[in-house]
Order: C-alpha cells, then structure tokens, then sequence
C-alpha cells in the first residue's frame, strides 16, 4: 500500500486505474498498522484528545486538593487507594499530578496530539500529495508515540508513583530516588517514555519537512501554501532541531541515575549522607532542557496560530491580512526561539551577563508576535464573519493570545522576574497563552476538519455551547492567578495553609477549582458531540466551508492517494476570498486565473508576463461593456 | 436528537440502578458486624453523594438537550411559519458583545479587588525600583489589552456575516505593517533598555562606593527546611567543604579555616534595616529556591553552585506590622523551586530591625562551633566562658522550622 501512496506526479496518468484495482486492506492494515497519513492523523488525534481527558482529571484532582486542602474525600481514596490516605491527597502524589499532567499536556496533547494529527492530515492535503514522504515512518511515529503514552501512563502503577520532579524534571530531584518517591521507577519511566516520544516526533517531523519540500504539487510554489502547512513545516523543524537536545539531556540524565556518572550532580548530601558526587553542574541540564524547551512552547503554539489563520480567514470571507508579514513572522519567531530559552533561567544562578542578553531576545521575540495578532484584528476588520464552531474558537485564541502574551513582557523582562519567577503568575501566563491557546486551536482544527477526516459534521450548536463554557471557564481560571503570583504565591504548592498571607487566597482558589470543573464538565459537550458525529453527524458536501485550500478539492471518501486520477494543480495563493469582481467569494487554488478575468488584479500576474499580457487584452475587451452594465 | 436522548436516558436509568444498588448495599450493612458497618456506612454514604453528583450532571445534561430541543422545534416553526430562522451568526455576535463588556468589567474588578490584595510594599531599596518598571510595564500591556481585545470583539460583532454583503478584499498594507511592527519595536526596546539597567544593577555584587559594607549571611537550603550562618566579629564566614558534613557539622564548615571559628549558628534571619546585605545561598541536597517577595529576592540555591543576592531591607517589621495593621506580621523567606514533599512549607522567619536591636540580637546568638562539634572535631572543649549552653542546637532549630 504504501507504494502507491510515495510517487507525486508521475502516477496522476494512471492514477484512475489505481483505485480500482485497490490493495485489499484488512481491518488490521487499514485502523492498526495504516500507512495512511489520514488514518494516522486520526489515530494522533484520537490518542491526544484520550491524554488530554486523562491530564484534564489530574488537574481536577490537584485542584481539589488546592480549593479544599483541609477536606477529606473518601471517593478520592477508593479511587487512587495509597495514593490518597484518608481522601487526602499525599503531598508527594500531589506532585506526581503537577508533573504528569504538564508532560502529558504539553507533549503528548499539544505536541504530538496537535502536530501529529494536523500535520498528517493536512500537510499532504493542502500541498497536493499522495502520502507522506515516508508512510512506513509515518506509522511508527504514531506507534512510538503510543507506546511511549503507555510507558508514561503506566508510572501510574509502580510502587512509588509516577514521576514528580515537576514536567521540567530539574536535577538532582530527578536524579536522586532519595530525593522524592517519584524519582524512583516513575522518574526511569519518565525517561523512557521521553525518549520513545522524541523518536516518534523525529520521525514525524522529518516526515513532514521532507513531503513539503519535495511533495508539492504543480504550482505549489512556497508562497503560495497556506499558513497552516507553514506552521507545520517550520513547527516541524523546530522540532527536528529542539528535541534531539532533550534526548542528550535526557540520556546524560539516565547516565547520572543509573551508571553513577555526575553531569548534573555535585557537592550533594542528602539526609546527612555525603554523596560522591563531584564536578557536575545542574544548570547544565537546565540549559539543555530549555534549549528544547522553549522552541517546544512554539512547537505547540505554532500550529495553532497556523490552523487560526486558516480558520479565520476562510470564516471572515477574506483574504488573511498581511499573508507575507505572517509568514515572515513565523520564520522571525522559529529562528528566535533557539535563541530565548535562558529567560526561563533567569534567576537559577546563571550568570546575570547571560540573563541580560536573553531578556533582549525575548523582549525581540514579541514583534512577530504582536504582528501576528494585528493581523489576525485586520482580518476579522470588515469581514463577513461566519461564527462556525472552529471560529469561535479561533477568535478564543487570539483573545488568549493577546492576554498571554502580554503577561509574557513582564516574564521575559529578567528583573521582574525575580519576583515573578515560579509563582502563579507564570502558571497563569502559561496557561494562556500556551495552554488556553494551543487547545483552543486544536479544537477549532477539530470542528473545522472533521469533515474531511470523518466525512460528517459536528453538531453546530453543542459546539456553541463547548466554546462558550471552556472560553468563559479559562479566563476565570487563569485571570485570577495572575494576582496570586503578584503577590508571592509559589506554584507547586501542596496547600496554602502553612502561610497566612497565602491562605487568605483560599476563596479565590475555591472559585478557580470551580471554574476549572465547570470547564472540564464543558468537554463532555465536545467529546459527546465528537464520537456522535463520527458515526451518526450529518453528511458533508465536499467543500462545506467553502474554502479555497486544496484539501476540499478531493472527494469525501478517503481514497488511498487522496485524489482520483490526476493531482490538482494550483494556480493562485489560498486567500482569494470575496475578491471583487468574481460572483462568488470564494476561489478556489485550482481555478487558473483565465477563469476568473473579471476578478484578476495585476499583483496576481508579478511572475506571468504571458498572463498579464492576456489580463489586459481581456480588460480592454470588456470594461466599456461593463461600463455600459 | 433523538439518540442524545437516549444517552441521557441509558446514563439516567444506569445512574438510577447504581443509586438502588447503593440503597441495597446499605440495607446489607444492617446485618454486618459493627466495625464493618462503620466502614460500610462511611462507603455507602459516600456512593449516595457520588450518586448525586453524577445525577445533577446528568440533570445538567438532561437541561441542556431540552433546552437544544426547544430550540430546534422554535427555529423549525419559524422555518415553517415562512419567517426567518433563528440567526446564529447575530447570536453569536451579539454575545461577543456581551463578553466583551463583561469581560471588561470583570478584568476591572479584578484589578481594583485582587489587585489591591497583591504586589505588597516593596521593603528593599531595589524593590522600589522593580515596583517603578512594573507598574509602566502594566500601564503599557494595559492599554494594549483593553485597545485589542475591545477591536477584536467588536469586530466580531460589527462584522458578523450576512448573505446581503461581501467582505472587503484587503490582502494587505505595507504600510500599515511596517507602523506595527515599528511601535512594538520602539516600546519593547525601551522596555528592554530599562529593564536592562535595572537587572544589571540589582545583580551588581560589588558595595557602591559610599555605601557600607554589605553583611554576609549565609543561608543553606536542604530538604526540607533552611540553615543560618553568620559571620563572627570578623565579619567573615568559614569555608565549607561538603565532604566535612556530619550530624552535627550541619553545614560542613571547615575548621581549617580560621574565620570559621567565631561563625554563628542563629533560627530565624535578623536583618539591620537600610543596610546592605549579601546573602549567600547554598543548597545541598536539591535545588530550592530563597524567595522572599517583600523584597523582591529570589535566586535558585543550587547544589555546586553558591549564588548570591545583595539587597537592602528599607522598612523594618514592627513598620510594616503598622502600615498593613497586622500586629503579627512577618516578613517571610520561603521555598520556590519544587523540592519534594515538603517543598510547600519550607519557611524562614526574616525580621528587620533597627540597628541597636541587631546588634543586641547577635550578641545573643551562639556559635556555630558548639561543645558537641568541638568534642566532633577533638578539639579541647573550653568549659569557662559559655558554661551555660546546655541546649543542644539541633532540636531548638527543629522547632523553629515548624517541620
């Protein structure tokens, strides 16, 4: 099967005797083993929204224990058993929730639950290609990816817990089973799962880098690919980049633990017991975990930022604003995201020369940024807003964007941060303009794509009612946090009980754990919806959005090949939306500028002399008639 | 529809079951022995709300489709009557708008009810500046908040879709670009500029000429509480050398070094107000964290890597205790990277004090070389000057570190 899907062009001759006399798929080939990009897509998204569920539970349950720190809840013993003597959560399992629910939110859900489906669907869709590059490597990044979603589930039930060194897992904590019970086998587990996940997300991101280079189809030239194939190409090559450090600091890590080595230990005595260890450095992990790290953070926020340019300006019936701003702003933010991550170590020791330097390119890095939200705000000005489900949740993410953002300038700023550093004013910025934002990009990729992946559509309404409880139920999570980091509350507290200047927040975090279930209670409208109309939505018209990109151009029924017969070619940029002049407003990439004389504009003909030449032949012929009309 | 409605029924009846089950369950306990029953009650009670709980969710849920029915049967009579159908792009609009008010308002309670609860008085002489940067740090982000999120709802209100027109065809303005990528440039420059000085000054260690000279503290974190060093008459500390740590040479101060000799051991930090201080921070087992947020310090204690802050507190504790009207105010130290379990109450108590208070407090504290160090060490105990310490160091700081 994957034989068919490799070859570009050269099949399109043949290519409608191809699907007749089809592979035989068994149930095996076509759900399990699938080479096919958009079966794989399905499989990531599956598993991360599965993740996502499982990570959402873990911060209801440490949220719990934030709002009612001196209660006890029987139901939470019988569920989690040692974990929670007496329906109390432990400190130390308390931790292990922080920690797990950070890595699976921001890796398994927002990274390859993201990326991975998107990007699969996707990326050959919109550029015209048969499969991916390599569908053999495409379908053991999805099973890297699971096995490690296994490994790092199954932490769950060793002795000692699941890792809880925190999602960052600074050494030594990580390194010394001494330290905690979750540096014990949960930690080890941790590192394995790390690594088969950076090996899924290789082999995925070589993936799409390579079938956007060399899979286009004809016409496809680079500027004329829409903004969410290139989020996922540079997203990619972040990735490409980043992750292989995680793997180096990750090893060294394993070396530390398990062969006595000391890269990140020195000078250690843990419960009066003199260590041997010598020489080593912590913050040399730091600055490897980071150097990931921070291009992680937009390998999550890219894609979303990518699937909202779509989104929205297929929904405002406009062209997006500024298409060649935004791409450039992408390549700004990719290139300076290698060059930012000291700013999460301002205040860890390193030397304050450094943190100058990274505090100037992060302040660098919020141009692009905010370039990108004003024209996300040009877009949607005088548009013909259509509020499908994926807008609304696209015009969430710029909202969450912005406000996130903007936190971002005092963090990236290094003296505010020494007061700012590590309390809920982090947690709250983060989870903006990461979290909130990523998520809600994902989901409006969901609404949007169903169609395509599933063949129906998602019941409009209950996505009404999705959108506005998580959009409500985020801001008042996180906006309150905000002043509980003002005012010194560290995050990855157990209880603010100890402190009197901090338990005086107890209603506020009473009101934020309310908040949060009412969000969480909102996605059952969404899982409902989703797995409903999976098999009993409407069915879709090919193109229901009326977009111009190219996937809608294929049929509703996967086809191995994705198109029957010849690929389409592409003959204009994909934001010709209510251009004046053409009676629709919509055009599609595949319609050449010869069909659309009346709408054409002189830019459009930069690199076609032939064309322009025929453009205005065509408007001598026609504007006296049309002044006559 | 219809087969939402079966859901919420299959989930009701089911919910309904296990609540009878629960009641049978209960009945059962009657006839168990007495210890169980307490258990068994316990269990049972908690399935009952378990129930109700998962009951009023499936109530919510039920709430939810009728209301989406009703909906759908008013939009299909519309339909039928001839009359336009419910217009959802207006809805959604018009809620935006809503939002977008709302939202205002409350980002406005926020700031005036929550605001005021956070950022204490800065109590340090760089705090007040950090104070200064934060707030024209928040004017700006303030305003661009309330000026983009104000356009990005109405423009969605303002621009909701309608069959009747077209958008307008704006792919792009050069211009318009280059203005905003300039003005971010320009402020976020200024910004940088700023805060560039600002760090570089607070993280200066050298004493300005003029002013005295800093006193040296040294504060070592380990699992799960702090440990205070301070310097002799010499105003010097020992050298450490983890190797040299015991039971009780805590710190693993190294005698070889004469000015470890009159160190002292002391629970809770007393600073001099309006003088410079230099707190050397050490961790030994994990990394912590010394945050103190009065005085805007914080900076990680790493294991291997002594760092430092220098600052100096302005407002002593019985000032603050007047200003903010609590008489049991304290200026706190406390634990901000993630360290284990007890990493949620990792306290120190700082107080500042006039200069006379501080010196009378250190004449009282103890030496960091106590009797039970010396007879460690083999050094000759002398029994004439201090006779009267018998208390041995380690269980008094036990106490004060309330862990």
């Amino acid at each position: 099967m994957s034989t068919i899907a490799v070859h570009g062009h050269e099949v399109a001759h043949h290519g409608h005797d191809d699907h007749e006399h089809h592979h035989h798929d068994t149930f095996i080939t076509k759900y399990i083993f699938s080479q096919d990009h958009k079966m794989i897509a399905k499989q990531f998204l599956i598993t991360g929204i599965t993740m996502a569920v499982i990570a959402m539970i873990l911060s209801i349950l440490f949220r719990i224990q934030l709002a009612y720190p001196e209660k006890t809840f029987p139901l939470l013993e019988t569920l989690l058993g040692r974990f929670a003597p007496g329906g109390k959560l432990s400190p130390d399992f308390y931790l292990s929730l922080v920690t797990i629910h950070g890595t699976i939110m921001v890796f398994f859900v927002l990274t390859a639950g993201l990326s991975g489906t998107f990007s699969n669907l996707l990326i050959p869709l919109q550029v015209g290609a048969r499969d991916m590059a390599s569908p053999f490597l495409n379908m053991l990044s999805y099973w890297f990816f699971f096995i490690a979603s296994v490994i790092m589930l199954s932490s769950f039930f060793v002795q000692k817990g699941p890792a809880s060194g925190g999602w960052t897992i600074y050494p030594p904590l990580s390194a010394l089973p001494k330290a905690m019970p979750g540096s014990g086998e949960g930690m080890t587990l941790w590192l394995i799962s790390m690594i088969c996940f950076v090996a899924s997300s290789l082999m995925g991101g070589i993936n799409y880098v390579s079938t956007v280079l060399n899979m286009r189809t004809k016409g496809m030239d680079l500027w004329k690919m829409p903004l969410t194939v290139w989020a996922f190409f540079l997203t990619a090559v972040l990735g490409v980049l980043a992750f292989p450090v995680l793997v180096a600091g990750v090893v060294l890590l394993i070396f530390d633990r398990s062969f006595g080595t000391s890269f990140y230990l020195s000078e250690i005595v843990v419960n009066g017991q003199v260590m041997p260890f010598e020489g080593g450095s912590p913050i040399l992990f730091q600055h490897l975990f980071w150097f990931l790290g921070h291009p992680e953070v937009y390998i999550v926020i890219m894609p979303a930022l990518g699937i909202s340019s779509e989104v929205i300006a297929t929904n405002s019936r406009k062209p997006i604003f500024g298409y060649h701003a935004m791409v450039y702003s992408l390549i700004g933010i990719s290139v300076l995201s290698f060059i930012v991550w000291g700013h999460h170590m301002f205040v860890t020791g390193m030397n304050p020369f450094l943190g100058g330097v990274f505090m100037i390119t992060t302040l660098i890095i919020a141009v692009p940024s905010a370039v990108k939200t004003f024209n996300y705000l040009a877009t949607l000005w005088r548009g013909n807003i259509r509020f499908t489900p994926a807008m609304l949740f696209a015009i969430g993410l710029v909202s969450f964007f912005i406000s996130g953002g903007l936190t971002g300038i005092f963090l990236g700023n290094a003296a505010l941060d020494i007061n700012l550093h590590d309390t809920y004013f982090v947690v709250a910025h983060f989870h903006l303009v990461m979290g909130s934002a990523a998520i809600f990009g994902m989901l409006s990729g969901v609404y949007h794509w169903f169609p395509k992946m599933f063949g129906r559509l998602m019941d409009e309404k209950l996505g009404y009612l999705h959108f506005w409880l998580t959009f409500i139920g985020a801001y008042l999570v996180f906006f309150p946090m905000h002043f509980m980091g003002l005012d010194g509350v560290p995050r990855r507290y157990y209880a603010f009980t100890e402190f009197k200047s901090m338990a005086r927040w107890l209603s506020v975090n009473t009101f934020i754990t309310w908040a949060a279930i009412m969000s969480a209670l909102a996605q059952v409208a969404f899982l409902y919806n989703f797995i409903h109309s999976i098999f009993w939505g409407k069915k879709t018209t090919q193109n229901p959005w009326n977009s111009n990109t190219l996937e809608w151009t294929a049929p509703v029924e996967h086809i191995h090949g994705n198109w029957p017969g010849e690929i389409p070619t592409v003959y204009r940029w994909p934001y010709d939306y209510s251009k004046p002049g053409h009676d629709e407003d919509f055009i599609p990439q595949t319609v050449p500028f010869s069909q659309t004389m009346s709408s054409n504009l002189p830019h459009d003909f930069e690199d076609n002399e032939a064309g322009l030449e025929a453009q205005s032949k065509w408007d001598l012929a026609n504007k006296p008639q049309e002044e006559v009309k | 529809m219809a087969f939402k409605k079966l859901i919420n029924f299959k989930a009701l009846s089911t919910s309904l079951a296990a609540l009878l089950f629960t009641g049978a369950a209960m009945a059962q306990t009657a006839t168990a022995t007495a210890p169980a029953a307490d258990a068994d009650a316990a269990s049972s009670a908690m399935w009952t709300s378990v129930g109700y709980y998962v009951l009023l969710f499936i109530l919510a849920a039920i709430v939810v489709g009728v209301v989406g029915k009703i909906l759908r049967v008013y939009d299909l009579t519309l339909q039928i009557q001839g009359k336009k159908p419910i217009n959802w792009n207006r809805v959604m609009g018009v809620l935006f708008l809503i939002f977008l008010v709302a939202g205002f308002y409350g980002a406005y309670w926020e700031f005036t009810n929550q605001g005021t609860m956070s950022l204490p008085r800065a109590a340090s002489v760089h705090g007040v500046d950090l104070d200064n940067m934060f707030f024209v740090t928040f004017g700006i982000t303030v305003i661009v908040f309330f000026i983009t999120q104000f356009l990005l709802f109405t423009f969605a209100f303002r621009y909701k879709g309608s069959d009747k027109r077209k958008a307008y065809f704006y792919p792009h303005n050069n211009t318009i670009e280059k203005v905003w990528t300039v003005i971010p440039a320009i402020v976020l420059t200024v910004l940088v500029i700023t805060g560039f000085f600002t760090w570089t000054k607070i993280e200066n260690s050298s004493d300005r000429p003029g002013e005295a000279k800093a006193i040296n503290i040294d504060i070592t974190g380990h699992q799960f509480a702090w440990e205070i060093r301070y310097p002799g008459a010499d105003g010097v500390l020992g050298a450490k050398d983890f190797k040299k740590v015991t039971g009780i040479n805590k710190l693993g101060v190294d005698y070889a070094d004469k000015n470890s000799f009159d160190d002292l051991t002391a629970d809770t930090i007393v600073l001099p107000v309006n003088r410079p201080v230099r707190l050397n921070i050490i961790a030994q087992d994990v990394i912590h964290s010394v945050y103190m947020p009065h005085f805007r310090v914080q900076v990680n204690a790493v294991p291997g890597l002594p760092t430092y802050f220098k600052f100096t507190p302005t407002i002593t504790t019985s000032a603050m205790k007047g200003e903010t009207g609590n008489p049991e105010f304290e200026y706190l130290l406390y634990c901000n990277k993630i360290c284990g379990g007890g990493h949620y109450n990792m306290q120190k108590v700082v107080r500042v004090v006039t200069d006379s208070e501080y010196q009378q407090w250190l004449a009282k504290q103890k030496p960091y070389l106590s009797d039970a160090l010396k007879k460690e060490l083999k050094m000759p105990v002398d029994t004439t000057p201090k006779p009267a310490v018998p208390a041995p160091a380690p269980a008094e700081k036990k106490l004060a570190l309330n862990y």
